[in-house]
């Protein structure tokens, strides 16, 4: 086995100036080290677990209109014969006070939790990387100061504060609290980075970059950037979870998807006025809330182990 | 050699769980040392040596560490079945150990003189009840022994604020401070430079001959072990391949392993620097059948790859290597006849 | 002696420095917020005074406001007012904005203080027991309890208390500090239970606390479960540590190298993120407050961020942004004095 392996070794270090056969290696120790991470991943069965749920739930949110037995009760919709009905037969989770199906709505719900993830990732996540790699890289410099002193700004307040405070002074709607949420979400991104990149910046690959010549983007992305991969992507996994919970609260107090769209936070915040004894109506879509960010969770808490496993 | 061993250990077997299975690391060691004897143990890192030592003091960390089988006596105690309270009797006073990494083995968020009194203080019944005064002056003496300058200064400090010689030399004196009856010195300043090694096994030998402590030393440097040892284990991938008195092993070395290992030193005069053993130490989760040496050794038969070797008796008993080769003579003939090794 | 005063003398270095630091910081904060309160579209007169009150009205306020001014220096005759405790008058309760802070504060800090106990006692208690009998059944409870503990937002947890304790069992109260009829202690920290207590009024210290316990233990739960997996972690990774072995080696007891020699390091990761689940935590209460209609002062934010009451609003971040670097500034301190390498390595950037 241990013969076998270095073999081919032994025959690229004679003539190691066959550029085809380097990246037919290349392409083969990429190729196990993705089978390798793999193996590893799927060695959890919680991590394995996180993945099939977060899978499970993109498809639901994606094909909602397909999934979900009362599609139409996601809009505006009453039926006052099947009002309050406890869970059973017909609606799996029961029906809201004016008779829309629960599990429908919590899909839909599904939808709208995700699409605040994917823009608030979406927006957060270049412009934090980008701060934090120039402030990293140029540490020190006056670029340094700026950028990480605002950033502590807008790091001493918790963010959800401050989010609901720009919420609360803009029209309260979906794209609105998105907005809000990025807002406050990209110092976390910046100073992660931040600190990464002023540790790698005196790398020796980097330092070799420099010497021969290599430009500030070149260090700053192809250099820099691809060494940070795991803790970014480990990052975004957790904090899909936690941006569900932000909109979810924002919702919450009505700052978020405005009814009768289904909002995760906005159906709990509706049906906690009728706890406890129609307990479906709020319950159900607040477990809905829990299962996405336990997915996240667990995918994210599997990406960090099989990170932190290849780099001892 | 009628009275009790002060410590024998006897087919020890430890396996390590990881990630994907069990890394059989010690594979049935055998080792013996007595009152007053100073033993080496040699052999390639990741040997095992360090994880028998830890063992024998039962501070292997349980998980991932498994005892497999085996019997550790300390004073004709089982160490193996001994309970909590019995443990940390005999560690300390008992035995007790130099780390082979000065600055991984003190705590970086206590004193020195923290830990060092700790370990003073809780050594004993009687210390246990000695006021703090004197537990303080026991700490300054045992750092004025290891030859440190302003005792008093350094038990205030942290072990960040000490260099790494510093750090050695009070891990030496924390370790002789319990006054063990034998001390384990598991690779002592093999992280300093050379001439600072030097110094501080100097000190050490000097303190146990003082004060006639039994020594097991963990080295990779055979000039130290023909310097200070009475008789020397070589280990190779979790076993004990070879065991003889100091002189006689450097003068006959006899197992193939042990051979390689001698001439790998680098030696001023003769042909320079050998090739060393050609391979490598072997692969813990699925090791070498029979031997484990035998896809390195140059003398491998058909029957290495099947049997593990016992350790054999070379002229007497105080001569042993484990290795077919010292088999008796009309087997020998029968296992090369088998033709070579595929 | 020397030793110390030299510590001393490190000790007021670092407090002035963050000093000097967190003044920047508010500044910057304060100006942050005032773009925010000022960029929104309408006009805060307007929104002061209501759709109906007459135009000359409005004019006259505006003028007060100084909103005819450039946006800088409005800001100014904000910041003055402000520095000198001046937050204008709020929309929602018609008071000074700084009369509603001194009431409502106090609540708020009870209930998070309360909560941040809970954090850090429950969270390194169960952490130091998941890792002591790792990859046992207790182990194994406790992580997966942590896992839901950290995955559920604290709202909900309110909601399911206040359903389950409140209305189904009634073991507890489950609205405001105090039940009616109770007498409220004299006044000195303005927390009901340690005032009650300093007054030696146990009657009234037992319904305070019995008050205190849903909405902070629903608080509490998702920053203790996070406290409690990194607590395990860390103690994990320590006792493969080389020197916990060599403290064993030496014979000292299990007892004090657990107690002793493990405890003290493991505990610095558990300390430093304790900031973050602070400011988790006062995020939170903003919904449990609500949930519980606890008299504190995110409730009162949460009011005046739904009515747009912007005096209001600007002061309740600028308070919780001071109460929150404060807190970093102590746990700073405390795991300086848990860490000798953070110490000396502030020691030598002097």
């Amino acid at each position: 086995m241990l013969n076998n392996a270095s073999q081919p070794d032994h025959a690229v270090g004679r003539s190691a100036i066959d550029p085809h056969r380097l990246a037919q290696i290349e392409r083969r120790n990429r190729r196990e080290r993705w089978g390798r991470a793999w193996y590893k991943f799927s060695r959890n069965p919680l991590s394995v677990l996180g993945l099939i749920m977060v899978v499970t739930i993109t498809l639901m949110a994606i094909f909602a209109p397909f999934v979900a037995p009362y599609p139409q009760h996601a809009e505006p919709f009453t039926d006052f014969a099947n009002a309050s009905k406890p869970p059973g037969g017909q609606y799996l989770f029961g029906t809201d006070e004016i008779g829309r199906d629960i599990l429908s709505r919590c899909i839909f719900g599904f939808r709208y939790a995700l699409v605040m993830g994917v823009a608030v990732l979406s927006l957060v996540v270049p412009v934090g990387v980008l701060l934090g790699l120039v402030a990293g890289y140029f540490q020190g410099t006056i670029i340094d100061t700026i950028i990480m002193r605002v950033t502590d700004i807008f790091l001493s307040v918790p963010p959800l504060i401050l989010a609901l405070a720009v919420a609360s002074v803009l029209q309260p709607n979906l794209t609105n609290a998105m907005l809000a949420v990025s807002l406050m979400w990209w110092p976390w991104y910046t100073r992660l980075v931040y600190g990464l990149a002023s540790a790698l910046r005196n790398e020796y690959f980097v330092v070799s970059a420099e010497t021969i010549g290599a430009g500030t983007g070149h260090i700053l992305f192809r250099e820099i950037l691809p060494n940070m991969v795991s803790p970014i992507l480990t990052k975004m996994s957790l904090d899909m979870g936690w941006v569900v919970i932000i909109g979810s609260m924002l919702s919450f107090v009505g700052l978020g998807v405005q009814p009768p769209t289904p909002g995760l936070g906005t159906m709990v915040a509706a049906g906690a006025r009728f706890l406890p004894d129609q307990w479906w109506i709020a319950i159900f879509p607040a477990l809905a809330i829990v299962v996405v960010v336990l997915g996240f969770n667990l995918l994210g808490d599997g990406l960090r182990d099989l990170f932190s496993a290849e780099e001892s | 050699m009628a009275e009790t061993p002060l410590l024998e250990v006897k087919n020890l077997s430890v396996s390590f769980r990881v990630y994907g299975g069990m890394l059989r690391v010690l594979d049935g060691v055998n080792l013996t040392v007595h009152a007053g004897e100073k033993v080496g143990l040699v052999g390639e890192t990741g040997c095992g040596k360090t994880t028998t030592m830890k063992t024998i003091l039962r501070v292997v960390p349980q998980p991932p560490a498994v005892i497999n089988s085996g019997e550790i006596r300390f004073k004709g105690r089982e160490v193996l079945k001994m309970r909590q309270r019995e443990l940390t009797d005999m560690r300390g006073q008992g035995i007790s150990m130099i780390f082979q990494d000065p600055t991984a083995a003190l705590n970086p968020v206590f004193t020195v003189g923290q830990q060092l009194e700790a370990a003073i203080r809780y050594a004993s019944a009687e210390s246990r009840r000695m006021p703090r005064q004197e537990v303080r002056r026991r700490a300054v003496r045992a750092l004025s022994e290891v030859a440190l300058a302003d005792p008093e200064r350094l038990l205030d400090s942290y072990p960040a604020q000490l260099s790494g010689g510093m750090r050695q030399r009070v891990c030496i004196g924390m370790a002789l401070s319990t006054e063990p009856e034998l001390l384990i010195a598991d690779e002592p300043g093999t992280a300093l430079d050379v001439t600072i090694q030097d110094q501080v096994l100097r000190l050490l030998h000097r303190l146990v001959e003082e004060k006639h402590t039994s020594v097991i030393l963990i080295t990779h440097t055979l000039g130290i072990v023909r310097q200070i040892t009475d008789r020397v284990y070589v280990m190779y991938a979790g076993s004990v391949v070879e065991v003889a008195p100091t002189r006689r092993l450097f003068a006959q070395p006899s197992h193939p392993y042990t051979q390689g290992l001698m001439a790998a030193v680098p030696r001023l005069s003769g042909g320079g620097i050998s090739d060393g053993i050609p391979g490598r130490i072997p692969d813990y989760m699925n090791p070498p059948t029979g031997c484990r040496f035998h896809p390195r050794c140059p003398h491998a038969m058909p029957v290495c790859k099947r049997q593990k070797p016992a350790l054999l008796a070379i002229e007497d008993a105080e001569h042993q290597a484990a290795c077919f080769l010292y088999d008796a003579p009309e087997r020998v003939r029968a296992y090369q006849q088998e033709g070579g090794l595929t | 002696m020397q030793r110390q005063a030299d510590a001393l003398r490190r000790l007021g270095l670092f407090l002035a420095r963050r000093l000097v630091q967190s003044i920047f910081v508010l500044f910057g904060l304060s100006i942050l917020i005032f773009t925010i309160a000022r960029v929104l579209p309408g006009d805060p007169a307007r929104t002061a005074l209501g759709a109906r009150a007459p135009q000359e009205t409005v004019d006259r306020l505006r003028e007060e406001m100084h909103l005819n001014d450039t946006l800088p220096v409005q800001y100014t005759y904000w910041l003055g007012d402000a520095l000198r405790g001046d937050f204008g008058m709020s929309l929602v309760t018609r008071r000074s904005v700084t009369t509603d802070i001194a009431e409502f504060l106090p609540a708020s800090l009870e209930l998070v203080i309360f909560a941040g106990v809970l954090t850090l006692v429950g969270g390194i208690a169960l952490g130091t027991l998941s890792a002591r009998y790792k990859d046992s059944w207790v182990d194994n409870l406790i992580r997966i309890l942590s896992y839901a503990g950290v995955v559920t937002p604290a709202f909900i947890f309110a909601i399911i208390f206040l359903l389950v304790f409140g209305l189904a069992l009634d073991w507890l109260p489950s609205i405001g500090r105090l039940s009616e009829g109770v007498p409220k202690p004299p006044l000195v920290t303005g927390l009901i239970t340690v005032d009650a207590l300093l007054a030696g009024q146990l009657a009234t210290f037992w319904d305070a606390l019995q008050h205190l316990i849903m909405p902070g233990v629903a608080l509490a739960l998702g920053s203790m479960a996070q406290e409690a997996r990194i607590t395990r972690a860390t103690m994990a990774d320590n006792l493969n540590k080389d020197y916990i072995a060599a403290e064993r080696a030496l014979g000292i007891p299990e007892r004090v190298v657990m107690g002793r020699f493990l405890l003290k390091p493991s505990l610095i990761p558990t300390i430093s993120i304790f900031a973050l689940d602070f400011a988790a935590n006062l995020a939170n209460a903003f919904l449990v407050e609500l949930i519980f209609n606890w008299p504190g002062i995110s409730r009162y934010g949460v009011n005046a961020m739904l009515r747009k009451d912007l005096n209001a609003i600007t002061a309740v971040i600028l308070i919780l942004g001071v109460v929150f670097i404060l807190m970093n500034i102590v746990v700073d301190l405390v795991v300086g004095a848990l860490d000798p390498r953070i110490r000396l390595r502030a020691a030598r950037s002097d």
